[in-house]
């Protein structure tokens, strides 16, 4: 099991959330047809043997949506915080 | 290396099995080669096969950073089947099928293959008439697909659950009869030994490190075992694709997933078919030493890791059982997790890259073993030719700028979701 720290519930098990991916993507501004920031954003992944940004939705819980990070080689949960948040790496991560 | 036969068999028998000898070499590095294949898989060598025999480009490596087949070839369900729906996947796919048809003799080693039928179950009105559209869309392309209902399906899977209770009651099913399993380990030293045959080096722990570029093209592969320069490079690494791309700032439409699988306790003949569960994902056959073997879903988070997580193991199970009953008393007797290259539409990506002369060959989801020969065929094509074979023209990777995605389910582009 993995352990979310969820900023508004506190520690729960990764059951009570989904998870809904990489949350580096931000939303391009208008929709010109072919452009590549459009493609970008659907498909492109980073994808990292290592620390991750994603966003998993506490829908047995408080029903927000939690940026988790969350090293993917290891499974080890680095941090949580909400959707705005920055959550630096921790001093004893070292990089990929 | 001599040829397998009835013959050498007796002879070695009578000789107290003391003189066969190793199936494939294990050469030092050359410098350099024509091909430099990345990852010694059933993809990867199946591609060098190909290369020596159909290409005639002989001067080919396989790089392997552990031992053959240590990857998804070895973690993975065995099932082969062709019953895709979409033209580009249904045209690849039937042709990996027919060269499994004839792979054991091709590669002169029994990969056990059993075309013992693919049977999909449907629990409602509407998946049936989905599985009927899937159904006529295969027999369009020329794959085989035999709609059952509910009573032909259970004359032929009599150990379903088909009580009135069933949370999920079974309507019917979607048969391909020449669908099957293939032991896998078989399918990698059969391969590895046909490619080793024809002069290909398939150098074992010998992991990828780095690569040299000049311009827009790769020089050479730094590895565990030194530098070695290639003509032409190519990329059969699964769930490590994104890993390799990103040492050449290369960025995909591909997340790394951890998908498990099980094997239960040895039973007497129970399964004789491949059977999947159609109101949730559990795929069950049985292996000729009598495991049951089978799988479900992601785990469906990113991960990197070749294990998995308890709560997946048990949802697995609540589907198996849900489907089969009798699986409740089953002791399981091994599980495991392999790194799926999730592509972002469900379908692979066989062809060129930006790089000049590296080739992709990756995106498999929950199912690369069934392509196994038929993505040595086309990649080896590709990577010969410098195209793509009509076989593997719908699954470039510019598919995803063009809009012409090759999404099976239509569930959009989420990995977790195919």
């Amino acid at each position: 099991m993995l352990y979310i720290d969820c900023p508004y519930c506190g520690k729960r098990a990764h059951e009570e959330f989904t998870y809904i991916g990489d949350a580096t993507k931000k939303r391009p501004d208008g929709a010109e047809k072919n452009d590549p920031a459009w493609v970008d954003y659907v498909y492109t992944r980073d994808n990292p043997r290592g620390p991750h940004l994603e966003l998993w939705h506490h829908g047995l819980g408080c029903r927000e949506v939690v940026k988790v990070l969350r090293n993917i080689l290891t499974h080890e949960i680095l941090g949580a915080g909400r959707p705005a948040d920055d959550i630096p790496l921790p001093e004893t991560e070292t990089k990929p | 290396m001599a040829e397998y036969s009835v013959f050498s068999l007796i002879k070695n028998a009578l000789n107290g099995h003391k003189s066969w000898q190793r199936a494939w070499r294990d050469p030092e590095p050359k410098p350099s080669y024509d091909v430099v294949i990345v990852g010694g898989g059933g993809h990867g060598l199946a591609t060098a096969f190909y290369l020596a025999k159909v290409h005639g480009i002989r001067n080919v490596a396989v790089l392997e950073k552990g031992w053959l087949g240590g990857g998804n070839t070895g973690r993975n369900t065995t099932i082969v089947r062709s019953n895709y729906m979409l033209d580009d996947n249904a045209h690849f796919y039937e042709k990996s099928m027919k060269l499994w048809e004839n792979l054991s003799h091709e590669l002169n080693f029994n990969v056990m293959f059993s075309q013992r039928g693919v049977l999909n179950l449907a629990h409602s009105d509407g998946q049936m008439d989905r599985f009927a559209r899937r159904g006529n869309s295969m027999r369009l392309n020329g794959i085989d697909a035999e709609l059952l209902d509910r009573k032909e399906v259970k004359r032929m899977v009599p150990y379903l659950n088909y009580s009135d209770e069933a949370r999920f009651p079974i309507y019917g099913g979607l048969l391909q009869p020449r669908g099957g399993t293939a032991r896998h380990d078989a399918v990698a030293w059969g391969l590895a030994r046909g490619a080793d045959r024809l002069g290909v080096d398939i150098i074992q722990n010998c992991e990828v490190t780095g690569f040299k570029r000049t311009g827009n093209r790769i020089e050479a592969v730094e590895t565990s075992r030194g530098t070695i320069g290639c003509g032409k490079i190519g990329f059969a690494v699964a769930g490590n694709t994104g890993y390799l791309a990103s040492k050449l700032g290369m960025k995909l439409p591909i997340e790394s997933h951890v998908l498990q699988a099980f094997v239960s306790e040895p039973l007497k003949p129970l399964i004789d078919h491949v059977v999947t569960y159609g109101a949730g994902h559990f795929y069950l056959s049985q292996s000729d030493k009598g495991g049951l073997v089978f799988g479900g879903d992601l785990d469906m988070y990113n991960s990197y890791a070749q294990r998995g997580n308890m709560e997946t193991i048990d949802h697995v199970m609540r589907g198996g059982i849900a489907m089969v009953p009798s699986l409740s008393r089953l002791r399981l007797l091994r599980h495991w997790g392999g790194v799926m290259d999730m592509s972002m539409d469900g379908s692979p990506i066989i062809g060129k890259s930006p790089i000049d002369n590296l080739y992709l060959n990756c995106g498999w989801c929950y199912g690369g073993f069934k392509a196994t020969p038929g993505s040595g065929w086309v990649f080896a094509h590709t990577i010969a030719e410098d195209e793509p074979h009509p076989l593997n023209a719908g699954l470039r990777l510019d598919r995803f700028e063009r809009g012409h995605i090759l999404d099976e389910e239509a569930t959009g582009p989420v990995p977790g979701h195919h």
